[in-house]
């Protein structure tokens, strides 16, 4: 913590200079929230873990048979349930990360109005939360492929990186949409739409070698394309090829999607105590 | 001793939306706000009937110091602009003028268990709650058995606080809270919960933390407290400051702020409030010298009357009877006075008067309480007490009959009586 000697002014209409510095100094509270929110969510729920599980688990098994045995989409030579689970991993993460980081705020009002902490802590906090759910769903992928005797090559490594964008696409959602839901209240109704929107429109049901090519740097600018294309290449190796040019685009409009929701969540935060 | 916090010309502006139907914001109605002043505008009938702003002042020009080792009390009506002022300190808000320099950490308590989970142990509490008020780990851990020790709480620590009484939550809430380590400390009415003995710890704790150099602010609506707890006090009325001086100096003036009501004089007959049960209902009470005229700064030399009019409106036939209680500042009880050969009571009016004979009390603040007790052989029942509704301020003049005998510090106790006494020297 500051030591004693540490002095600050607050004055009318000035951004504070120590922002950062004191993101620093309360990492720890950034580590209870998280830790807060992990213990709650798996002491309420008898089934806790399992819940983390069962969701991906569902949805991978209607997709295979809506898109894979009804429509018969290609796969590629995949199994077509890994070739969905490849891809459920990083949107389930997204989709209850931005979920729960968008009414992250709302629903710590009762700490916000009381107490000093950058707010910046809350949102990102709730990626965490969404960080743990993931990596259990990871160890499922895993028994999945020993099931089908799937073996990764090399490529798995670089699964980090897109994870690391997965994180990056979903802070910077989630910091825009806190941030709004805090102001306009009803924006929440909002929120589900959007998700669900979102499922259909990145290629977690199917390859998104389906994309017609003239189409496919458009359709990569939604980044979480770039996410889960790099994700089904690094499960898949060779079999899902990457294109480079569209991860390029989704990383640039994640980076924006980051940059942007920084600075929002910055000139709106001063604010929230008063509004919350 | 140098200061901790300085500001000046602090402010801030709340907008007040008039037309707001819902207490939220929602963007729906934004968006159809905009089209319809949009088509006002278009159609040229734009004659601004939009919702109307108004904007208030929560707090203006507050300018102030607060030094190493000082307990400044805040004192004001509801709405006045205390916890506004807080806030704008604990960083919460921004002020919408001024500015403030604050020189170390500042811990607030704005509110007893700020982030407590209900379904997280006694334990898990402390290390959450220890970290939103801005405590580190290592802090909270080697502070741990102390916490647990002054919130008396070590049978329940792994119960989840959801299963918890009130008062062990307050108790543990409060005690992660008091000890914090910080050189500001913040705390707004929330001594006001728990039980007396804990309050009294908690006062205590208070205490030791301005003695240590660490300074204190502290909201309260009880003047008792203030007066016992800091060594200085403001005023704040409409979001400005009034007073700043000596809490006892600056309680008086805020009680002689209600218009007319003086803080020795009570009228509940025209107000809204009524004291009472369906038995007997409290009229109106006062605190006067022996010429009936109200009074709240009598001398120590000089007789006082404190006097109270109730009415019995059914016919219980019970045996009601009058009672005073009366504390010192620091919320101690000073002695209860009851009226003796009480007949029973008529319906109808009552006027109950007491006569405090002159050199009794000490000097310094008192505050009144007034209560209506029936006795019957099932019991007795309490049909009114207003407590702390009255105060004065009893003077001493510093003369030779006081037998201070030159000695000009303050002699302490509840009441200071001209005793007989004898002194003689044995051969």
């Amino acid at each position: 913590m500051a030591n004693s000697s540490h002095q600050i002014v607050i004055e009318a209409g000035r951004t504070e200079r120590h922002y950062w510095r004191d993101l620093w100094s309360y990492r720890e509270l950034f580590f209870f929230l998280a830790w807060r929110d992990i213990l709650v969510r798996y002491k309420q729920t008898v089934i806790g873990i399992a819940w983390s599980v069962l969701r991906p688990l569902l949805t991978m098994v209607i997709f295979t048979i809506v898109f894979g045995t009804l429509a018969k989409l290609p796969s590629d030579g995949v199994p077509y349930p890994i070739l969905v689970f490849a891809a459920m991993l990083p949107w389930h993460f997204f989709a209850s990360a931005v979920a729960e980081g968008s009414n992250s705020l709302v629903q710590n009002a009762n700490i916000i109005s009381k107490v000093y902490f950058p707010r910046i802590i809350v949102p990102v906090g709730a990626v965490v939360v969404s960080v743990v759910d993931f990596l259990i769903s990871c160890a499922l992928l895993l028994l999945l492929m020993i099931w089908y005797r799937f073996v990764p090559d090399w490529h798995i490594l670089l699964m980090p990186f897109f994870l690391i964008l997965a994180v990056t696409v979903s802070t910077g959602l989630i910091l825009w949409l806190a941030a709004l839901n805090v102001r306009y209240r009803d924006f929440r109704y909002i929120v589900p739409f959007l998700i669900q929107a979102g499922l259909l429109i990145s290629p977690v049901g199917f390859s998104s070698s389906v994309v017609p090519h003239d189409w496919r740097l458009v359709y990569s600018l939604n980044p979480m394309v770039g996410v889960i294309d790099g994700f089904r290449w690094s499960v898949l190796g060779g079999q899902a090829p990457l294109y480079v040019p569209g991860l390029v685009l989704s990383i640039e409009a994640s980076m924006l999607l980051l940059v942007t929701g920084i600075v929002y969540f910055r000139k709106t935060e001063r604010s929230f105590a008063d509004v919350i | 001793m140098s200061w901790v916090v300085q500001a000046e010309g602090l402010g801030k502006q709340y907008i007040l939306r008039h037309e707001a139907r819902a207490r939220y914001v929602a963007l729906r109605d934004v968006i159809s706000d905009g089209i319809r002043n949009f088509a006002l505008r278009m159609t040229g009938r734009d004659s601004g009937q939009r919702a109307s702003i108004e904007r208030f002042w929560a707090l203006k020009d507050v300018s102030f110091e607060l030094r190493q080792g000082e307990r400044l009390g805040i004192i004001g009506r509801n709405g006045a602009g205390k916890s506004t002022l807080l806030k704008i300190l604990s960083r919460i808000t921004d002020p919408t003028s001024g500015r403030v320099a604050i020189k170390g950490r500042v811990a607030s308590l704005l509110e007893v268990g700020t982030g407590f989970h209900p379904e997280l142990t006694g334990r898990e509490n402390i290390f959450l709650n220890g970290a939103i008020l801005g405590m580190a780990r290592s802090e909270i851990r080697r502070k741990f058995d102390e916490i647990v020790a002054f919130a008396e709480i070590e049978r329940f620590l792994d119960t989840p606080v959801k299963r918890y009484s009130s008062g062990m939550y307050v108790r543990l809430a409060f005690s992660v809270a008091a000890h914090l380590e910080t050189e500001i400390l913040i705390v707004d009415e929330v001594l006001a919960v728990g039980d007396l003995h804990f309050q009294k710890k908690c006062l205590g704790r208070m205490q030791e933390v301005a003695g240590s150099g660490r300074a204190v602010l502290f909201v309260s609506h009880n003047m008792a407290t203030i007066t016992s707890l800091c060594t200085r006090c403001m005023l704040l009325d409409f979001g400005r400051l009034l007073e700043d001086g000596r809490p006892s100096d600056v309680i008086l003036k805020y009680y002689g702020r209600g218009g007319s009501v003086s803080p020795a004089a009570l009228d509940l007959t025209a107000s809204e409030k009524q004291v009472g049960d369906a038995h007997a209902r409290l009229m109106s009470a006062a605190i006067q010298d022996v010429n009936g005229r109200t009074i709240y700064e009598p001398e120590l030399g000089q007789p006082i009357v404190v006097t109270m009019r109730y009415r019995i409106l059914d016919a219980a036939r019970l045996k009601s009877v009058p009672n005073f209680h009366f504390y010192r500042a620091d919320g101690t009880c000073a002695f209860v006075a009851g009226a003796p050969n009480v007949e029973i009571s008529e319906p109808g009016e009552y006027i109950a008067a007491c006569r405090i004979p002159s050199h009794f009390l000490n000097d310094g603040s008192y505050f009144v309480g007034f209560a209506l007790t029936s006795f019957s052989n099932v019991g007795h029942a309490v049909h009114f007490f207003e407590q702390s509704a009255l105060c004065f301020n009893v003077r001493d003049p510093m003369d030779s009959v006081g037998r201070r005998h030159g000695y000009g510090g303050p002699i302490p106790g509840a009441v200071r009586p001209l005793l007989e006494w004898t002194v003689e020297r044995l051969k």
